[in-house]
């Protein structure tokens, strides 16, 4: 298919579509509302559902309703949206249903601002909801990547009948870029008849169907809970996902940024090597699970001096990349908060500062 | 002999786990009663709610979602949506509903959302031990209103059927009791009503059941029901407030 130039949050949108689902519940909220907007005009022509909820607490559970019939099904928001929906996430995850959460994270703490930001990096990965509750969560650093990921998110969800988060910064939402919507990444749904709560006619069936995350005997609970540690230690195994930039050069510092603000240390990587100063990156694809063992290995290069996570949040994913690290190499931050993203002169600037004169 | 009276299909073996003079068994099998008549079982979704009625779905047949505290007119609305063809009902207490749950209900109500609701007001949270819930009645004690509900300060108790009335989307909303035999009958056939309008694709569908609490009420059944019919039917008055037919009239 030819492409097309699409606005992040539209091509969102389309995606989800392009992937075979046709359900979608949501509640305005800058800077993502071109999504329901979007969706509101296009669901009616493919026969899909839109319906905008009274809350995104509802809406979450909309989205669990939805899921729990095996119904391929997606909602799409922002920080404080995303913190209002994380009760129905808990709920979701505990009763074992797939479905497709987008934040298009904006500035907090509270309302914070409508800008840019990255700073829901610890809810998602690590907080996102009550219990043992963790979701496989994709980052992406471009309108096409995030049509990708919104694509493969759905199959990911089937088969980790788990939520999947796509994690993208407000630029991600708001920018236009040129995309294509890859045919070979609509996938069949999987077969739900084993689980869902889709009526027994439906799956012609004399046994019933419950969908629950209530185990009051604590016995039960925690063979709950190991099945559910199992998925996420084969989220581990399974979806690491991430990319390199300049690692084949004898570089002193290793870059660790994702989304929009891995593009903007890209450029500054270029621009430091025409200064004869080699920097590497590595890029994580999914923020959960963390690709420790990239980012342990590029970090162990023997010309490796410094680390430096670079982030729109006030160090959030350094925590990750220590634990990788080990300790073997010092980890810096770098980072901005506000709203602006950082340009590649103010990387460069925070790069330099590590380097000896 | 002929056998005259059984076991709803429906309704499963499991003996109920409510207190003794409990009104929910009673509710429950005029539920089973009404997808039996209707022959809706293989393709109903039932939805429990938190409180007393958490593991209902143990006492029934068919496929079951539980959904957190309040919020099952939501998870309806996203089964409904997107499986119009399903039988789709919640059953809920006055706490999940009336409190934490009162936006999600006057949403789905206001939507028109073709599902149905049993809503059973004992005008207490049962399953937490009894607290004072926005269907309390004046002066009545609660563990978190010992000396009684003060009116004063927390406001008269919510009357849920008439706030869903008011609602200019057609519906059907009636309320009904479960403390004695004429009323039961009359509950009866309002909820088999209520499963016929969304067997028909017609409404949102509410039966509001008045019940009662001996536990926490700290009575004993008899007197339980003696109090609902002399303090709450006056300030609950029973009938069917509002049908999709009633609105076509005005």
């Amino acid at each position: 298919m030819s492409k097309v130039l699409m606005k992040g949050n539209e091509a969102i949108g389309e995606a989800a579509i392009r992937a075979g689902c046709l359900n979608y519940f949501a509640y305005p909220i800058t800077p993502q509302s071109e999504v329901a907007e979007y969706l509101s005009r296009r669901m009616p022509e493919v026969g899909g559902v839109f319906l905008q909820g009274e809350s995104e607490v509802a809406v979450s559970y909309m989205i669990f309703g939805a899921a729990a019939c095996g119904e391929r099904v997606f909602t799409t928001s922002s920080s404080p949206g995303i913190s209002l929906m994380s009760e129905g996430v808990s709920y979701i995850v505990g009763a074992q249903c797939p479905a497709v959460f987008v934040n298009i994270m904006r500035g907090g703490p509270g309302l914070g601002g409508i800008l840019p930001s990255q700073a829901d990096y610890l809810q998602a990965t690590k907080g996102i909801g009550h219990g043992d509750c963790r979701l496989l969560v994709m980052v992406p650093a471009s309108v096409q990547e995030a049509v990708e990921m919104v694509m493969m998110a759905f199959p990911l969800a089937e088969k980790y009948r788990n939520p999947v988060m796509i994690l993208g910064d407000g630029l991600i939402g708001q920018m236009m870029e040129p995309v294509t919507f890859p045919d070979h990444l609509k996938t069949p749904p999987s077969n739900k008849n084993d689980w869902a709560t889709n009526g027994m006619d439906t799956r012609k069936s004399k046994t019933r169907n419950l969908v629950k995350s209530l185990y009051l005997d604590p016995e039960a609970l925690n063979a709950h809970n190991l099945r559910l540690k199992a998925k996420y230690d084969r989220m581990r195994e399974e979806e690491i996902r991430y990319e390199t930039y300049n690692t084949d050069t004898d570089y002193q510092i290793l870059i660790v940024s994702y989304g929009t603000m891995s593009r903007v240390c890209q450029s500054a990587i270029d621009t430091l090597k025409a200064k004869k100063i080699e920097v590497a990156l590595v890029r994580p694809q999914n923020v959960f699970p963390f690709p420790e063992q990239a980012v342990l290995e590029a970090a162990s290069k023997s010309s490796c001096r410094h680390v430096l996570s670079v982030e729109m949040s006030m160090g959030q994913m350094i925590e990750d990349i220590q634990r990788s690290v080990q300790g073997k190499r010092p980890v810096h931050w770098y980072g901005k908060c506000g709203g602006d993203v950082p340009t590649p002169e103010e990387v460069m600037e925070a790069v330099e500062k590590l380097i000896p004169a | 002999m002929a056998k005259t009276f059984s076991r709803p299909k429906c309704l499963s073996e499991q003996e109920t786990r409510y207190c003794p003079g409990c009104t929910h068994g009673i509710i429950h099998r005029l539920v089973a009663e009404a997808i039996d008549d209707l022959q809706i079982s293989g393709r109903t979704v039932g939805i429990a709610p938190v409180g007393c009625a958490v593991l209902c779905y143990n006492y029934f047949t068919f496929d079951f979602q539980e959904a957190a505290h309040g919020r099952a007119p939501a998870m309806a609305t996203g089964i409904k949506r997107v499986r119009p063809d399903l039988i789709v009902f919640t059953y809920q207490g006055d706490g999940d509903l009336a409190s934490i749950g009162m936006g999600e209900i006057v949403h789905a109500a206001n939507r028109g959302e073709k599902f149905t609701t049993v809503f059973v007001n004992n005008t207490v949270y049962g399953m937490t031990g009894g607290q004072m819930a926005p269907t309390t009645m004046p002066n009545q004690k609660t563990t978190t209103s010992p000396f009684g509900r003060n009116v004063e300060e927390v406001g008269m108790p919510i009357r849920v059927a008439e706030l869903l009335a008011s609602l200019a989307t057609p519906a059907y909303i009636s309320r009904q009791a479960a403390i004695s035999p004429k009323y039961i009958v009359r509950a009866k056939k309002a909820i088999r009503q209520a499963f016929q309008y969304q067997v028909e694709k017609r409404c949102f569908s509410f039966v509001e059941v008045i019940s009662t609490c001996p536990t926490n009420w700290g009575m004993t059944p008899a007197d339980a029901l003696k109090w609902a019919e002399k303090t709450m039917i006056p300030y609950y008055p029973l009938g069917d407030l509002k049908t999709p037919e009633s609105v076509k009239e005005e």
